[in-house]
């Protein structure tokens, strides 16, 4: 059924991000570090474990994952709607020119770093 | 109305669906008229950061108008806007685009978009994309010490501040509270992030030719470069959803990191310097 791929998403997820909890209260921060990225590992670890089993997920249980991935742009979208978008630019000059200056600089500095340190 | 209002707070989730369909239809087809095809997802993440900024205007609005007491909270778009019954209480009409465009809906899909990712591609960038996350911070902060000290802010701890809130808009605040910064400094860190935020949205899909943001491996210096979570989910729909699990996974650490570096290195090696 399409609801076990939400439910096998939610409990990676929940791994995940419980890991994240553990390791921000560890370094005193009281906050989640990491955790979506540790549900995303879990996931594609659980995913070579399938494969080096020869097995594969029921194909309603599959539909269900990608059917959240599906849900990924409208979530983007209403997310965007729920940006604090007038504050942001009624605060002058100052968050206005600085967010903007460290996107250039940054989207800059994406060629130099993919030359230097990705293996070929 | 008042009957329309009470329905549409009452089925919020669904209502959400219904604008978010709305704002979506409206960018792809402003992108097929202009023979844009791919930036489909951008055009429609633009609309919804005009009804953002329109719905931030109204609550502002509503907020001076009706007092604090009614309206609490003015920082989050559309959402925030209220519809005012005559008996004077205030229903949230657009509360669903909080729940589906909120943090758990948000990271729920993120993390269902890893499944298919390959792992090699992974390991292949991981360092590559650790130095992003570091760099990204570095930049982050300059930037916000910059700009913050050309336009007359002086104290250390200020800057250090304005500097933090240009990682990401949660960074600032913990930095700013942990030096005593007043608030309307921490309130211009926050501000700092969302542009971030936004404009990462709207420059990443304009860039990406040009700085070859096309395969995993630089999704991956994206996301560490980036960190800002709603910016790089934004920035990479806009440019290719096949990307978006690679950044996603790299800028999860940003925030983490930056708290963890900002207010304790990076304050007072600033301080040390100004002072």
């Amino acid at each position: 059924m399409g609801v076990y791929g939400f439910g096998l998403i939610g409990a990676f997820m929940f791994a995940g991000c419980l890991l994240g909890n553990l390791l921000g209260n560890a370094l005193g921060l009281g906050s989640d570090v990491g955790g979506v990225g540790f549900s995303m590992v879990f996931l594609i670890l659980f995913q070579i474990w399938l494969e080096k089993k020869g097995k594969t997920l029921n194909k309603a249980t599959e539909g269900g994952i990608q059917f959240l991935s599906g849900l990924y742009i409208p979530v983007v979208v209403a997310m965007s709607m729920n940006q604090d978008v007038f504050s942001a630019l009624a605060h002058g000059l100052v968050p206005v020119l600085s967010g903007a200056l460290a996107v250039v600089i940054s989207l800059l500095a994406i060629p130099l770093i993919h030359r230097l340190f990705v293996k070929k | 109305m008042e009957i329309f209002a009470k329905m549409a707070a009452s089925y919020g989730l669904v209502g959400s669906f219904i604008l978010v369909t709305v704002v979506m239809l409206a960018g792809y087809s402003l992108a097929n008229l202009l023979h844009q095809k791919r930036m489909g997802a951008a055009f429609s993440i633009l609309l919804a950061l005009v009804v953002a900024w329109i719905g931030g205007m109204i609550s502002h609005g509503q907020q001076a108008a009706y007092g604090a007491e009614l309206i609490t909270s003015v920082t989050h778009g559309i959402t925030d806007v209220k519809f005012i019954t005559q008996s004077g209480s205030a229903l949230a009409v657009f509360g669903g685009i909080g729940v589906l465009g909120g943090g758990m809906m948000r990271d729920y899909t993120i993390i269902s978009t890893a499944w298919g990712v390959k792992g090699e591609n992974i390991v292949k960038a991981g360092a590559a994309g650790f130095i992003a996350l570091i760099l990204g911070l570095l930049i982050s902060y300059l930037s916000g010490v910059g700009i913050g000290y050309a336009f007359g802010y002086r104290d250390p701890y200020e800057l250090a501040t304005i500097g933090a809130g240009v990682q990401t808009f949660v960074v600032g605040p913990v930095t700013g509270t942990a030096f005593g910064v007043g608030s309307d400094v921490i309130a211009l860190s926050i501000a700092a992030g969302v542009v971030k935020s936004v404009v990462v949205m709207i420059l990443a899909p304009l860039l990406a030719n040009k700085i070859g943001l096309k395969d995993p491996s630089s999704a991956m210096i994206f996301g560490g470069l980036m960190g800002t979570t709603s910016g790089v989910a934004g920035g990479l729909a806009a440019v290719d959803a096949a990307l978006v699990p690679y950044g996603a996974m790299v800028a999860t650490f940003y925030t983490g990191l930056g708290c963890l570096l900002t207010p304790t290195v990076l304050a007072n090696v600033t301080a040390a310097i100004i002072h």
